[in-house]
């Protein structure tokens, strides 16, 4: 089925791409609005994946909150982040390199990897994610601790952010 | 079909591309969207693990969900920061909040 292949390759090349632009371009706003871009790329190959509930929560948490809410403090501090010269600072170049390094350290790995070549398995007959996952976070011998302390964590993220950003006057 | 290692090298560029942001941008928020980049190749990668090798558990998808939280209160967290360093140094370049630098 060559269609899968197809549009994995133009997913990944789009996501790739506008994440080159988000780390490189000039104007603050239109890294953001690259970075939109890649976030719905990710939220596709999420789908290619089976995972239509995280490629779901994908646009709404990231693209509905994460990404607009960097808009507006790039717009709450405008006229700053137009006017500071050069958007690099003076270690990009070692920047290059680290990452370099980091993506063939990663590309090692993963070819040192014995199951870097597993095909695709096929689907189980009662395979139900949204529904093991609502069970998974809810129940005892799974996941409802970490589930509960990121509601915690949620909660003083919200209340830190209000106390954070309040103008004293 | 597609063999597990697109996925890998995928999220492998995006999490390099992510960090070349992070090391070398100026601006905070910059800085802030290469980590988000960075998150995101790694749930890229916590799903392709998830679907290719154990599909019949739910794991991967649950510690997927566990990012997601942890991502938008980093976010909430950090533009709150930013925004407050803007109010009284008039400034959100990294380099210029050098306040604990000697």
């Amino acid at each position: 089925m060559p269609i899968f292949e197809l549009i994995f390759i133009l997913v990944a090349a789009l996501t790739l791409g506008a994440a080159f632009l988000v780390v490189t371009s000039k104007n603050l706003i239109h890294s953001a609005l690259w970075l939109v871009v890649a976030l719905f790329g990710v939220a596709i190959v999420f789908a290619l994946l089976n995972a239509g509930f995280l490629a779901v929560v994908q646009v709404v948490i990231y693209i509905g909150a994460i990404a607009i809410l960097m808009i507006f403090t790039i717009m709450l501090t405008r006229f700053i982040t137009q006017s500071t010269g050069p958007r690099f600072n003076t270690n990009w170049i070692w920047a290059l390199i680290i990452s370099f390094l980091m993506f063939g350290g990663l590309i090692w790995i993963f070819n040192s990897w014995p199951g870097i070549n597993t095909q695709l398995p096929p689907l189980p007959a009662d395979f139900d994610p949204i529904r093991q996952l609502g069970i998974a976070l809810v129940s005892p011998n799974a996941y409802v601790l970490p589930f509960e302390l990121a509601s915690v964590l949620l909660v003083a993220a919200l209340i830190g952010a209000i106390i954070v950003a309040w103008e004293r006057t | 079909m597609i063999p597990i290692s697109w996925y890998l090298l995928f999220s492998a560029a995006l999490f390099s591309i992510g960090l070349y942001g992070v090391l070398a941008r100026k601006n905070a928020i910059a800085i802030l969207m290469g980590i988000e980049l960075m998150l995101n190749a790694v749930n890229v990668n916590l799903i392709a693990f998830w679907r290719y090798l154990s599909p019949e558990k739910i794991d991967g998808q649950a510690f997927a969900v566990i990012v997601f939280a942890t991502a938008a209160a980093e976010v909430a967290v950090g533009l709150a920061i930013f925004i407050s360093i803007y109010r009284r140094r008039h400034t959100v370049a990294a380099d210029e909040i050098d306040l604990l630098k000697w």
